[in-house]
Formats: structure tokens, sequence, C-alpha cells
């Protein structure tokens, strides 16, 4: 895959069996500049994901925040199979969730979850998730550059940090 | 003229509706989400959380009336109806509904079923300022 010379949007899963609450966290999203799909149920992720097909990523993800309590699949469950996955187990995962039970939280960072925001979630929260992503982004242009052999031009660099700057 | 008088009003019928405790922050996360690119977010969501409101109250009353009471299906629902009240910053709500889960961990029917009588109350006193609040709103945008 060929890097783009300035780098996208940031593309977040958002899942949710709620209608207001999708909407609220879509909104957010969109607001905070980053692209969102949102889906309302963990089988949806997946499928949106492609985990289906033989595990390959049918789309760019960059990070996937979801609802904890959700019929079938819960938060928690999907979690574990995005960390279970060998394709998808980088993508930084977020749970919500409007109960405040340590144990649950607990439980959900333990297992990979990046951060845990209770309910309603708010501007603040979504400011909290750059850093994971940012991180991740860096990391990945690390591991393509030796992959390819590629140099990382100034310019790119500098639209990057401009990205950074705008929010 | 016209337009200040409703621009006060308006002023002054949020101001009471946070001071009197009917909303809290989370209203507000609302209208700051507003914005040229949604204009009517904030009727948008408090129009979901009148539909979802009404199916829960109705799946409430059905669950109530129900012999024998099925308390982890009440409790489900009132954890929906609490998480939309909640959503759009409806604290009075959101606390009734709160008492609520209490009596249906207990299992205790009579206290779900005095405590629904609360949380119908407050819901309908709650629609009935917003719908009122937000038409205020509206015809104080198009004066010109």
């Amino acid at each position: 895959m060929v890097m783009a010379a300035s780098e996208t949007k940031f593309h977040v899963l958002a899942v949710d069996d709620t209608l207001i609450d999708r909407k609220l966290i879509e909104k957010l999203l969109k607001t905070s500049s980053y692209q969102v799909t949102a889906v309302d149920s963990g089988t949806k992720a997946l499928e949106f994901l492609g985990l289906n097909n033989n595990d390959h990523q049918d789309v760019e993800v960059n990070l996937i925040i979801t609802d904890y309590c959700m019929p079938g699949m819960t938060g928690y469950d999907l979690l574990r199979k995005i960390k279970e996955s060998s394709s998808f187990k980088d993508i930084p995962v977020v749970i919500m969730s409007s109960d405040n039970i340590p144990s649950r939280i607990n439980r959900c960072l333990e297992d990979g979850a990046e951060e845990f925001f209770l309910k309603p979630v708010q501007l603040s929260d979504v400011n909290k998730l750059r850093p994971h992503l940012m991180k991740r982004r860096t990391q990945t242009n690390v591991n393509k550059r030796k992959a390819m052999d590629e140099i990382v031009s100034p310019d790119r660099t500098r639209a990057r940090y401009n990205e950074l700057e705008v929010n | 003229m016209d337009r200040n008088r409703l621009h006060n009003q308006v002023a002054s019928m949020r101001r009471s509706l946070f001071d009197q405790g009917y909303l809290d922050d989370q209203f507000i996360q609302l209208e700051e989400l507003q914005d040229d690119t949604n204009p009517n977010f904030v009727q948008e969501v408090v129009t979901l959380f009148y539909n979802d409101s009404a199916r829960l109250i109705q799946n409430i009353e059905q669950a109530l009336n129900s012999s024998p009471i099925d308390f982890c299906k009440l409790d489900d629902y009132m954890h929906q109806f609490k998480g939309s009240s909640s959503s759009i910053g409806a604290k009075k709500v959101t606390n009734e509904c709160t008492a609520f889960r209490e009596y249906c961990n207990a299992e205790n029917a009579e206290g779900c079923i005095r405590s629904f009588q609360q949380v119908k109350q407050e819901y309908a006193i709650l629609k009935r300022k917003l719908e009122v609040y937000l038409q205020t709103v509206r015809q104080a945008s198009q004066t010109a």
C-alpha cells in the first residue's frame, strides 16, 4: 500500500446499540475532525472490519469506540475478539459505559482497552483519543518505513504536525 | 423590540430549567455540538429521547402489569431509559430512574409501581417544559 503525501483523517468505528448515543458519539467525533462509521452491534462492527473474511482488513480503522452493554455481543466481547485477531489487535479500543463498576472498568483495561469512558461521553473525553491515535500512526509509519525503505520527506512530517495544531 | 423580548424569554427559560434542576451540563454539551452543519441537533436528539421514552414507558407499564413481574426485564428497560435521559441531561428524570432501579434490585413490586409514577411525572413535566423552551428558541431565531 502506498502512503499518501498528506495524512488523511483518522477513521473511528463507533459501536452502540442505542440510537441517541450513536448520534451523540458520531457528532462528538465529527466535531473533533474524525471520520466516523457508526454501527449498532459488535457483530456489525466485526463485519465492517472484515473479520469474517479470513481476517483480511477491508477498511482502515484507526480506533474503535464501543458501548459496553449491548445485547448479544457486549463491548467486552468485542474487545476480546479484536485483541485475539492477528490483523486487528493493534487497533486501539475504547469502552463506554453508563455504569460505574470498578471491576468492569479494570477488567476492560487489563484486557487491552486503552480508555474507559463513563457515559454520557463528552468532548473532553473524545480529546483523550488523539494521543492513542497519534502513537499508532507514528508506529505504523515507522514500520512501513522500515518495510519499504522509504524516506520520510520533511513536508509530510510538517503536514502531520499542522493537523495536530488545528485541533 | 419583539426580538429582544423573545431572546430574554429564551434566556430566562433556559436559566430556570438549569436552576430548578430539570437539566444538567449534558444539555449544554448538546447545545455546544449544534453548529452550521447540524443546526437542529438539539431538537433532533430531544425528539429521539421522546420517541425512546414513549416506547420504554409502554414496555415498563406492560412489564409491571404482568404476573409474575420480570424484574430483570424491568431493570433492563429502566437501564435504557436512564441511559437516554442522562444522554440529554434530563437530571430529574435520570434520578427517578435510579430510584426505580433500586426498588427493582430489591424486587419490591409496590416500590417499583410507586417509583414509576414519579418517573412518568418527571418525564411529562420535562417534556412540556422542553417543548415550550425549544419552540421559543425557534421563534427567537426566526425573528429578524
